[in-house]
């Protein structure tokens, strides 16, 4: 058995990546796979405090290239879900301490251990995205809908189609479901017709989301939010399973019922 | 979407992010500014004119996305034979 690498990136920063990866790995993990999850973003290093490992660091990514650990003491065990992995980011070094063969060795190393590897990509078209994308099996693109998120998207999926990555896969993510109603919020239908390419999930903006990175416990593991079920969506489907879309856009809250009654809609 | 905004017609904010977005991918997927689309247009009425003669009025020029991929569009009325062979007619040369 071998493991698929899986990227997420997303070109604009801010939009969601880091969150993401938390989340598919603890779904991941929840749901029986061994998850490893690698921070690429060297120098600005948050996978750790969103999953809640950060009081863990002993070895980071910098340390194994390097050679001054071997792989196994840099990989910190997540307590709550002791399948899940993380490989934390050197904080104090700069993006040119990786290069993209050390990414394709390490995870080279890593494949045979685990059933999935998932990186978080730094966001911009740098040389962080480029280590990021090399060993990629699958690349999943996080986008909001808000213009810029989608217009950074498109030349991701541009570079990544250059790139023999394919078009790679779309969450879109922070989706406000009655800003979308009242037409005031690109729909999923509208980011899907621009940026073309397969949809993989559609994550609502709920509060859950900043809650669960506050106590670095993902939103995933709380089985009442919205988002978490999104997301546990997204890890059933990158294991292959058919998981129907959640109806985001077609309930309405009780104020939007009386204004449509009062005939404002 | 405000009761005033739609009293003055004015549209909702998807519909203009998402007609923006359209015209900034188009551009950014084939580097193309919008003043060299219109030189592209420029060349291609010079060029298709040597051959035949057409009305650039009615012409339809643009690029479309078909998926991923773009296309560049250009639709010309050709203008008709018989108003072709009168316009020429008139211009024919004398025998010497």
């Amino acid at each position: 058995m071998t493991a698929q690498v899986i990227t997420v990136t997303s070109g604009k920063g801010g939009v969601g990546k880091t969150t993401a990866v938390a989340n598919l790995a603890v779904a991941l993990a929840a749901n029986g796979s061994r998850v490893v999850c690698i921070d690429g973003d060297i120098g600005l290093r948050n996978l750790d405090v969103i999953l809640g490992l950060e009081n863990r660091i002993v070895y980071d990514i910098v340390d194994v290239i390097e050679g001054r650990c071997r792989l196994k003491q840099a990989m910190i065990k997540d307590k709550r879900l002791p399948n899940l992995h993380l490989i934390p980011a050197a904080q104090t070094r700069d993006k040119n301490a990786v290069s993209a063969s050390d990414m394709t060795r390490l995870t080279k190393d890593l494949r045979s251990e685990c059933d999935f590897i998932l990186i978080d990509s730094p966001a911009g078209i740098e040389r962080g995205f480029k280590n990021a994308i090399a060993p990629a099996d699958r690349v999943l693109v996080v986008t909001n809908p808000e213009v810029s998120a989608v217009r950074d998207a498109d030349r991701v999926i541009g570079i990544l189609e250059a790139e023999d990555k394919g078009p790679g896969s779309l969450i879109i993510n922070r989706l406000n479901p009655s800003l979308v109603r009242r037409q005031e919020m690109l729909s999923a239908d509208d980011v899907l017709d621009l940026l073309a390419i397969e949809l993989i999930g559609i994550v609502p903006e709920d509060e859950g989301v900043l809650i669960g990175s506050n106590r670095g416990a993902p939103v995933a593991l709380d089985l009442k939010s919205k988002a978490g079920e999104a997301f546990r969506n997204i890890a059933r489907r990158l294991k292959g399973e058919e998981v129907p879309f959640l109806d985001l856009e077609s309930g309405s809250s009780l104020w939007e019922r009386i204004q449509k009654l009062a005939g404002r809609r | 979407m405000s009761f005033l905004d739609k009293l003055f017609g004015r549209k909702n904010s998807a519909d203009s992010a998402k007609e923006r977005l359209q015209l900034v991918l188009i551009h950014d997927r084939t580097d193309l500014t919008p003043a060299e689309l219109e030189s592209l247009r420029d060349d291609l009425i010079a060029t298709v004119s040597r051959h035949v003669e057409i009305d650039v009025t009615a012409m339809q020029f643009g690029m479309e996305h078909d998926g991923r991929s773009q296309r560049l569009v250009a639709d010309i009325p050709i203008k008709s034979a018989s108003h072709r062979r009168r316009a020429s007619s008139s211009r024919k040369p004398k025998a010497r």
